[in-house]
């Protein structure tokens, strides 16, 4: 078996453990044999041990024989004149340390969550869709092609929702959820219309044709194929793309909300992984963004902008996780602004040491106060609380109060999305409703039916 | 053209048929049930063995060894790579909605009406003749009309939908005919009736009513039933697509487009369950047409590849909500029902089911609508990015459905309410296709790719200029070619 062949199936070991987790959990619950926790716990310590080994492997084979580019290509999914899908996973530079931060992380948060979620209802529900997580994070870290990159992307999206919605006994994280949810449909449907422009300009979804002209140059190395206007076209649809994954300015209003989900979810979804995924396919396609000028300028405006958003707004937050996801925010805004001013190693060594330090504030906060305790005990006095004289001094007091308001209703980006786009686009459709209504109406000689007489709209009311 | 080795054709509409007779004659509901199972059950495996016999065939069409029916020397009925594998789709249906049919609503599902039904939707998809099209089309409305007469219930926006459909179809294709006998190409004002016949039997916008009305007041397995195989497409496919020139084809393909935007876009604000499905069923078919109205290669490959597709995944998210039905009544959506810790794996059903008609990764409908939104980008550079929108919202209705039906305060049923065993086997059935289809996608679509060679090929011995269309790339490692025999 010489290298190739070693480093194909270590490759395909890494993306099939998560795979067939998510096939034993997902099938058992589908059949209606839910696992005991210990069987879980197993399948899962499992499959997160053997993608690790797996990636720790390739980096270890890529070091010794000093190839900084692997691909793992499962050939054509589909072919038919005009038309290819391959799936093919890359192993280079960038996505070897994305790919180890999601198994070791997830590795931890699975083996927290084993604990966390003892007994609870929804065991077994937490842990297909954490399996559900997994397969998504590795399939978008180790993609070769947009279309693959997408496949993940979308599967990462719905877990996150299912998730967000975990306690669904109440409204308010079922209402969170779908909120996530929506946000997410318009990152998935921007990154389908790059993929489908890409198909259309180059003729190719496959990073190393589009990024590199095939020249075989790995991260961060290239130069992509498009010219200026495509790039810039290309390029912003990217953009909306990872601005609504890691809850960029405008879309920020959800990451908050997705706090609602348990501890472990939030901790490796919104402070490790998921925010971090439209850093990362930025950064995927940085030589793409190199090639206009305008498109660096709104990447650093997006990244600048959401950070001194973010940074304002977490002041103001009364609860630790809703102030967590701020700071987080603030820091992924800084990562992406990093890419548009071209620091690629530094954004990637950011993003690696950040998700990792969330992941441990996240887990550690539900036991906040027992830590605050535990410290104050030890120094014999209260905790000393910083005194904010620098604002106090720059802002007029008549003014505080408006600054403040505007700090704790997060800009009122969420608002304004839900007055300006939601609520305009769910009264239009309602006011077709009712006409659709007088017209069956009239056809059929003035019956009314029973639904006519209720009022409120569905997604209304959830939103 | 070639012979299949048995008389598979006809034996998909005498089964059922024979089927229908004898089920009429039974008193007793389950037993006749048991009839229609076993009627059905062995109609889908003829009909998968009229799609395996015409595989071995290797031919583009194939009609029975022995012909009982014949019109003016034709053969009707005939089996083609467009329509084999639609066969065994619209049987297997059939099949699994009478397998998920429970006792509380086998006095409401007529079985001897769903025999006669299946026969009437096999003999359309069999039949390759337009005037034998119209006539299958026209006769298919028979069975839900025979319940809501039977049921008392609202039958005028239904019947007067359908009787305009049939009355503009016969006008416009006599016209069609009768310009085909003194001139090479139709005028466009002759095919306008038929086209818009074709398009009421859609439910394309306006004249979309029909379709809620239907779903509203005749019972769910009826009502999904007719409208899950999508004859309307099948209309568009055999009586359209081989006399229109693309720039009507197009013109007409923005009007889908229309009508899928705003179909998903009405599927976010129903408050009632049904009319939320037909919305989302509706959705999708316009979507299919889509990709048949751009009249290129990879369109057609993606409208006929989401035919399947989105044939399956509704179907059998439309047995899900039918067997929430079948427990809670009635299902609105304007409050949370809470009942997932009651039936765990229907919820789980519930969310494939919807999120594969919207083509999640892994299900059959991903790589269709990547290759239909492909093609209609192609096609419409500018509209086709309202494909990408419809699905967008397509996916929004669907959890928004998924959290309004299972999440929220348990209810405490008197009764159990999980799912029953003939119900988990026709769901977890399509479910199983649906991923088997998500993971290995290239044998589908390369036959469907065949399938619209052969349209394009057909359509072009008509339209010379449009020729080009059917030319397939012969350096394209991917192609192989078609024997013609």
């Amino acid at each position: 078996m010489n290298y190739q062949d070693v480093s194909y199936w270590v490759g395909l070991s890494v993306v099939c453990a998560p795979v067939l987790l998510l096939f034993v959990l997902g099938g058992a619950t589908l059949l209606g044999h839910s696992l005991s926790e210990r069987a879980n716990g197993r399948c899962v310590q499992t499959a997160i041990v053997v993608g690790l080994l797996g990636s720790l492997t390739m980096l270890a084979l890529m070091l010794f024989s000093g190839d900084r580019r692997v691909p793992v290509e499962l050939g054509s999914w589909v072919a038919i004149p005009h038309y290819h899908f391959k799936v093919k996973f890359i192993f280079d530079r960038l996505n070897i340390p994305f790919v180890i931060l999601s198994f070791v992380l997830c590795g931890t948060i699975g083996a927290f969550a084993h604990k966390y979620m003892h007994r609870e209802q929804g065991f077994n529900r937490f842990f297909v869709f954490y399996a559900l997580f997994v397969v998504g994070m590795v399939v978008t870290s180790l993609a070769g092609t947009i279309e693959t990159l997408f496949a993940g992307w979308e599967m990462v999206g719905l877990s996150s929702t299912l998730l967000v919605a975990f306690y669904h006994e109440r409204k308010g994280p079922v209402r969170n959820g779908l909120r996530v949810w929506t946000v997410y449909r318009v990152s998935d449907a921007a990154l389908l219309l790059a993929a489908v422009a890409l198909h259309h300009m180059t003729g190719e979804g496959d990073f190393d044709a589009f990024l590199s002209g095939g020249t075989g140059a790995s991260w961060p190395v290239g130069t992509a194929l498009l010219n200026h206007d495509q790039a810039l076209l290309v390029g912003l649809l990217l953009l909306v793309a990872a601005a609504g994954k890691s809850a960029l300015v405008p879309f920020s209003g959800w990451l908050p909300r997705a706090m609602e989900g348990p501890t472990p979810s939030s901790a490796v979804f919104y402070g490790a992984l998921s925010v971090h995924l439209g850093a990362f396919l930025l950064l995927r396609v940085g030589s793409l963004l190199q090639q206009s000028i305008w498109l660096q300028i709104a990447v650093v405006l997006v990244g600048v902008v959401t950070a001194v958003f973010a940074a304002f707004a977490e002041r103001v937050q009364t609860d630790i996780k809703s102030a967590l996801s701020f700071a987080c925010l603030c820091q992924v805004g800084i990562i992406v602004a990093e890419i548009g001013l071209g620091f690629r190693y530094i954004a990637l060594i950011h993003l690696l040491g950040h998700g990792c330090l969330r992941t441990l504030q996240f887990v550690r906060a539900p036991t906040l106060l027992l830590d605050y305790h535990n410290i104050e005990n030890a120094i014999g006095d209260r905790m000393p609380h910083a005194e904010s004289g620098f604002w106090n001094r720059l802002i007029p007091l008549n003014m505080r109060s408006w600054f403040y308001r505007l700090a704790l209703e997060r800009g009122y980006l969420d608002a304004g999305l839900t007055d300006y786009i939601v609520q305009p686009v769910v009264r239009v459709f309602q006011k077709c409703d009712a006409m659709e209504r007088a017209w069956i109406r009239w056809l059929s000689g003035g019956r009314v039916n029973e639904m006519d007489r209720t009022e409120k709209a569905s997604l209304e009311e959830l939103l | 053209m070639s012979d299949l080795h048995l008389p598979w054709l006809e034996l998909l509409i005498v089964v059922p048929l024979l089927g229908a007779l004898w089920v009429s004659r039974l008193r007793d509901a389950n037993i006749a049930r048991k009839w229609c199972l076993i009627f059905t059950g062995i109609t889908f495996a003829v009909a998968v063995g009229a799609w395996e016999d015409f595989g071995l065939l290797h031919a583009t069409a194939a009609d029975d060894p022995i012909h009982l029916i014949r019109i003016g020397g034709r053969e009707l009925f005939t089996i083609d790579q467009f329509s084999a594998p639609l066969l065994p789709l619209v049987a297997l249906l059939y099949f699994l909605t009478t397998m998920a049919t429970l006792r509380t609503k086998i006095r409401r599902f007529s079985f001897s009406w769903t025999l006669v039904s299946e026969a009437i939707a096999l003999a359309t998809f069999s039949c390759r003749e337009p005037w034998g099209v119209v006539v299958l089309m026209s006769l298919s409305v028979l069975p839900p009309i025979a319940e809501l007469v039977a049921r008392g219930k609202p039958l005028r926006v239904f019947a007067f939908h359908m009787a305009l459909s049939i009355l503009l179809m016969v006008l416009g294709l006599a016209w069609v005919e009768s310009e085909q006998k003194s001139q090479a190409a139709n005028s466009f004002w002759a095919m306008v009736p038929l086209l818009a016949g074709v398009l009421i039997r859609c439910g394309i916008a306006p004249f979309h009513c029909w379709i809620t009305e239907l779903f509203e007041h005749s019972s769910f397995g009826t009502a999904l039933l007719f409208m899950a195989p999508i004859v309307g497409a099948y209309g568009v496919v055999r009586l359209v697509l081989p006399v229109a020139p693309d720039t009507m084809l197009r013109s007409i393909g923005i009007i889908s487009l229309v009508t899928a935007v705003y179909a998903s876009g009405m599927a976010l604000v129903q408050q009632d369950a049904r009319r939320f499905f037909s919305y989302l069923f509706l959705s999708h078919s316009s979507l299919v047409l889509v990709g048949l109205e751009a009249v290129t290669p990879i369109s057609l490959t993606g409208a006929l590849c989401m035919w399947l597709s989105a044939g399956l995944a509704l179907c059998g998210f439309g047995l899900v909500l039918r067997a929430l039905e079948s427990r809670r009544g009635r299902l609105y959506l304007t409050e949370f029902q809470g009942l997932y810790e009651h039936m765990p794996n229907l919820a789980m059903l519930f969310v494939l089911t919807g999120l594969a008609s919207v083509g999640f990764p892994g299900t059959f409908g991903f790589v269709g609508t990547e290759v239909l939104l492909d093609g209609a980008v192609e096609a419409y550079p500018v509209m086709g990015v309202m494909v990408v929108l419809a699905t967008a919202l397509n996916g929004i209705a669907v959890i928004q459905a998924y959290f309004k039906l299972f999440t929220g305060i348990w209810i405490a049923p008197s009764v159990s309410l999980k799912i029953g065993g003939r119900e988990r086997f026709a769901v977890l059935t399509l479910a199983l296709l649906i991923l088997i289809g998500g993971l290995f996608p290239h044998p589908g679509i390369v036959s469907r790719h065949h399938a619209a060679e052969d349209l394009l090929r057909d359509r072009a011995e008509r339209h010379p200029r449009d020729a080009a269309f059917a030319e397939p790339a012969e350096n394209d490692p991917a192609h192989y070619p078609i024997s013609t025999d």
